[in-house]
């Protein structure tokens, strides 16, 4: 069992070592996309296990639980890392054609990899500690990525991703210093026993707005998301869109992790919080992109203002409103990632990202224009894609919650985006290019088409897919959130005892 | 900047420095050392080189990138973990094998943990490499 958890670790940690050494020639991409391809075999394994067997668990190195390091995975772990799995799939391949050979040699598709070993590993982990050593090899890799072209605008947006991220990661080791004192553990699982009966609760709350403060960074909530708009846009469109699609998600795994799991001492202060966060979240997300002009800053503030949806759906902590939440999470990858990489291919072809300067992709590049609306009108909520069931379920838990005004403003953030989904939709598609050019998907080469194109068009495949025949995937949802409301069988499978 | 007396103490410092690296890592099974202090010595070995020959010196003296040797010490640690697959045990679990072991001694033990300590050593010591000479250069 241990070795099928830790199956999804190695496979990236080997193919980045394999790529590296190979980077001089196709050999460093190949490698990245055959280990892309081999982790998604190993996480759908994991994945029938878990379906099958429910939470399991496995300890490293035949240390038991909690003085080893545990890997846990539950319905919602396990449907991450696959998701990690397929997105890294997908990036990596469009990386083939996207990343310029000078940037390929310096070692891009390894850091790629090494990344996604931190995703699937926060992913995974059953240990606090652990979960931080994961965030640094995140933060470590996702660093190289973004400066990887050395240009200005990337130095500068990588220097405040930094900053933040690591403001955030010594909040997180104190709260962890402070955690340990208090329980003299760092197993989660362990801690969630241990949690209730410690006499300060009121200490215990203080740790965990420390948490708080400290996943919020990684998830880019309101007020601490100003790193995420300021970095998405600089890199190359792979690193945006892996980024987008799994970084901040981190943030969010652990936040409704940590507060589904341990937290939940004190619900009517800390999910308060997390509510009115989710509000701010949404809003000012929503209203930040509506003041953009370019493509990729115009999704970047989007991703603040989705996140608010997951955190709302945490903050509700109702079984309909974590189904929602997890439901969300997954739709909101696939969709996001997606949307960079149509964005990669516009700029390519019409020489842009800033919306003013491009135009007439509708006319010239109609399988681009398709290929657009799917996820577009995904995340903007309409029926029947992805996104209009998780904003349903959502909005439909808050209402059942009695809080009539969060719906509306669920509800009205939706609009302001499609909004700005129109928007990029007008001005990239429908008007005509300013320079009276026609970009067309055959300026591109045969082989560059097929590796940029392909992703696209299986995400929004998956997109619709989940749109269509949302029942499974609802019920799936309903399976994880029924785990993380009632945190017993993860316990049991950790440390072998029930409650 | 050359300077004779940091070239001439640098030839008998850096050998020393390397030798002692390979002592560290070798101890640290049972006493304080292991991996990562001795990466770190090393590193400071070639450092020591490089200030006192000039970077291009040090590389060739390195013989191999150093960005390579640390993602190498990284596929060594990972291999080490994999060992355990073999006997059937968790990841990571630790490997040994005593050579010419009796009733009363354990002989020589071997341990898959050493290998994993070698790829630490790797790592540091090639990470470590990367930014010095990355910074050397700048200037």
């Amino acid at each position: 069992m241990s070795w099928l958890l830790s199956l999804p670790l190695f496979i990236p940690f080997v193919a980045g070592v394999v790529s590296f050494l190979l980077k001089d020639g196709p050999g460093g991409r190949w490698a990245s996309v055959l280990g892309s391809a081999a982790m998604l075999v190993a996480s759908g394994a994991l994945m029938t296990t878990v379906l099958r067997e429910g939470v399991v668990a496995g300890q490293m190195g035949g240390w038991p639980a909690p003085f080893g390091i545990s890997l846990v995975a539950d319905y919602l772990s396990a449907v991450m890392v696959v998701i990690t799995a397929i997105t890294a799939l997908a990036v990596s391949i469009y990386a083939m054609a996207d990343v310029e050979a000078r940037i390929a040699r310096l070692g891009y598709h390894a850091l790629f990899q090494i990344l996604i070993a931190g995703v699937a590993g926060a992913f995974l982990t059953g240990d606090l500690f652990n979960l931080y050593v994961w965030f640094e090899v995140m933060l470590i890799a996702s660093f190289g990525l973004l400066v990887m072209g050395g240009s200005k605008e990337q130095i500068d947006g990588g220097v405040k991703y930094v900053a933040l991220n690591l403001v955030s990661t010594i909040l997180f080791l104190t709260g962890i210093g402070l955690m340990y004192g208090m329980t003299g553990t760092l197993n989660m699982a362990d801690l969630a026993l241990i949690v209730p009966t410690l006499e300060n609760q009121g200490l215990v709350t203080v740790v965990a707005m420390m948490f708080m403060v400290a996943f919020g960074v990684k998830a880019a909530v309101f007020p601490l998301f100003f790193w995420l708009p300021a970095a998405y846009h600089t890199p190359s469109f792979s690193t945006s869109a892996v980024f987008a699609g799994l970084l901040t998600k981190v943030g969010v795994y652990a936040l409704i992790r940590m507060f589904t799991l341990v937290f939940v001492g004190d619900i009517s202060f800390t999910h308060e919080v997390l509510l009115w966060v989710a509000c701010f979240t949404m809003v000012t997300g929503v209203l930040g992109a509506a003041a953009q002009n370019d493509f990729r800053k115009i999704l970047s503030f989007h991703i603040v203002s989705q996140i608010g949806y997951m955190i709302l759906g945490l903050a509700l902590m109702t079984p309909l409103a974590i189904v929602g939440a997890v439901f969300y999470l997954v739709h909101h990858i696939i969709v996001k990632a997606n949307l960079f990489l149509v964005a990669g291919v516009a700029s390519k072809i019409a020489g842009s990202t800033e919306l003013k300067r491009i135009g007439g992709l509708y006319a010239t590049a109609p399988l681009l224009a398709v290929l657009f609306l799917v996820p577009a009108f995904s995340l903007a909520g309409f029926p029947p894609l992805s996104g209009f069931w998780a904003k349903f379920i959502l909005v439909k838990a808050t209402l059942e919650d009695g809080r009539g005004f969060v719906a509306f403003i669920a509800l009205a953030v939706g609009a302001l985006t499609i909004f700005s989904m129109t928007k990029i939709w007008a001005e990239a598609f429908w008007s005509p290019h300013p320079d009276n050019q026609e970009p067309k998907l055959s300026t591109l080469s045969k082989g560059e088409r097929r590796a940029l194109l392909m992703p696209i068009a299986g995400l929004a495949v998956l997109t619709c897919i989940i749109g269509l025949f949302p029942e499974p995937f609802v019920q799936f949802a309903e399976g994880s959130a029924a785990q993380l409301l009632d945190s017993s069988a993860y316990i049991e499978a950790v440390l072998g005892v029930s409650e | 900047m050359k300077s004779i007396i940091l070239t001439a103490g640098a030839r008998l410092l850096v050998a020393l420095l390397l030798v002692f690296s390979v002592f560290m890592l070798l101890r640290g099974h049972n006493v304080p050392g292991g991996g990562f202090i001795g990466g770190l010595i090393g590193a400071v070995g070639f450092v020591v080189y490089a200030i006192a020959c000039g970077t291009s010196e040090a590389r060739e003296a390195l013989r191999l990138a150093p960005e390579k040797i640390a993602m190498a010490g990284l596929g060594i640690a990972l291999f080490s973990g994999f060992m355990a697959f073999v006997m059937a045990d968790d990841p990571f679990t630790g490997q040994w094998l005593f050579i010419g072991a009796t009733e009363t001694d354990k002989g020589l033990p071997l341990s898959s943990v050493l290998v994993f300590d070698i790829g630490v050593y790797l790592v540091v010591m090639g990470a470590i490499l990367t930014l010095v000479f990355a910074l050397e250069e700048e200037v």
